[in-house]
C-alpha cells in the first residue's frame, strides 16, 4: 500500500524558500499569487500490516521536525 | 592529566580534521576519531565534539540522519551522564535534531550560503565552554552555513534567555536567527551548539585566535590547568 506523508512548515515559521519561489513566479510575469509555502512529499510503500500508529510515529520521530513542521498522512488505495 | 576527547565523523563531515587539530594543539593530546557506524564511544571521555560539514548530504533536513545514527545514541547517553558535548555548525544541527538542544536550524533568511568572519558577543561567560571569555566580550569567529537560522517559539526563547542559556549572539544580523542567537547551552550546561567555527580561529595564521578560549575553558574546567 502506498502512503503519502505531506510535511509543511507551521504557520508563522518564515519560509525563505517559499518566498524565493514566490519572487520567481512574479518574475515570470504571473500576478495574483498571494503567498507561497514550500513543503515536502514523502511516499512510502508499506505492508498492509503497518498501522496508523506506526506511521504516525515515523512522522513524529523522523519525517517531520515537530519544532517547525506539521505533517499529514494519507493512505492511497493501490 | 590527559584530556580524553573524541571527534565524531559522519559521512559528509568535513570539519572533523580541523576540530581534531584544534583539540590536539590546545590540549596536547590527539582526540579519538570515532566513525558514525561505531556502536560505542571510547571509555572515560572528557569531551565529545560533533564537527561541521554536510552529514548524509543534508538529506531530509540538515543533521536529521546523523541525529538518528548509532553513535548518536551513545552520545545522547554520554551527554545525559554529564559528558561535555560541543556541536559546531552541522554539529549544532545534529544536536537540535537529536533533541539534546531545543529549537531548529532553518534555511538562512536571505537564502544564501553565508561564509565570512562575524562578530559575536559572549552572552554567558560562566559556562564550561565560555569561562575564558569576558562577559559581553566581542569576538571574531567565521561562519560557513546555509541552514543557520535559529528558530524556537517565543516561550522557549524567553526560557533560554532567562536561564542564561544563550552562550553567543551575533553582533549583527547574519542569517535571520531569532534574537540573533548564535549558540545555545542545554539546561545542565554540558552541551553547547553553535553555528560559528571556533576551531577555525585558534592560530594567528587563521586570521585570529578568538576561538582558542572556548577550548581552553573546557580543558581547564575538566582536567585543570
Amino acid at each position: 500500500m502506498k502512503v503519502r506523508v505531506y510535511v509543511s512548515l507551521k504557520n508563522g515559521v518564515l519560509d525563505p524558500q517559499g518566498r524565493a519561489i514566490h519572487h520567481a513566479i512574479e518574475g515570470l510575469g504571473f500576478s495574483g499569487v498571494q503567498d507561497v509555502r514550500a513543503g515536502r512529499l514523502i511516499e512510502l510503500d508499506v505492508d498492509d500490516t503497518v498501522t496508523d500508529e506506526a506511521l504516525d510515529a515515523m512522522a513524529k520521530q523522523l519525517l517531520a521536525n515537530m519544532v517547525i513542521e506539521n505533517y499529514r498522512i494519507e493512505r492511497v488505495a493501490a | 592529566m590527559t584530556f580524553r576527547s573524541a571527534v565524531i565523523t559522519f559521512p559528509g563531515s568535513n570539519c572533523d580534521r580541523d576540530m581534531a587539530d584544534a583539540l590536539e594543539k590546545i590540549s596536547g593530546t590527539a582526540p579519538h576519531r570515532v566513525w558514525h557506524g561505531d556502536d560505542a564511544l571510547p571509555d572515560g571521555l572528557d569531551f565529545i565534539a560533533l564537527p561541521g560539514g554536510f552529514s548524509y548530504g543534508d538529506y531530509l533536513r540538515s543533521g536529521a540522519m546523523a541525529a538518528r545514527s548509532h553513535i548518536m545514541q551513545a552520545v545522547i547517553a554520554a551527554a545525559g551522564r554529564g559528558v561535555p558535548v560541543l556541536g559546531v555548525c552541522n554539529g549544532f544541527q545534529v544536536l537540535t535534531e537529536s533533541g539534546l538542544l531545543p529549537g531548529a536550524l532553518m534555511r538562512n533568511a536571505g537564502i544564501r550560503f553565508v561564509c565570512r568572519d562575524v562578530k559575536l558577543t559572549v552572552e554567558n561567560n560562566q559556562s564550561l565552554f565560555t569561562s575564558g571569555y569576558g562577559a559581553g566580550q566581542e569576538i571574531l569567529i567565521p561562519v560557513a552555513h546555509h541552514d543557520g537560522n535559529y528558530f524556537a517559539d517565543a516561550d522557549t526563547l524567553d526560557r533560554l534567555e532567562g536561564e542564561g542559556r544563550v552562550a553567543f549572539r551575533y553582533a549583527e544580523s547574519v542569517n535571520g536567527s531569532a534574537r540573533n542567537i548564535a549558540g545555545v547551552l542545554n539546561a545542565a550546561g554540558n552541551v553547547l551548539g553553535m553555528m560559528p567555527h571556533p576551531e577555525r580561529m585558534i592560530e594567528p595564521e587563521q586570521g585570529g585566535t578568538d576561538g582558542r578560549a572556548l577550548f581552553e575553558s573546557a580543558i581547564r574546567g575538566l582536567v585543570g590547568a
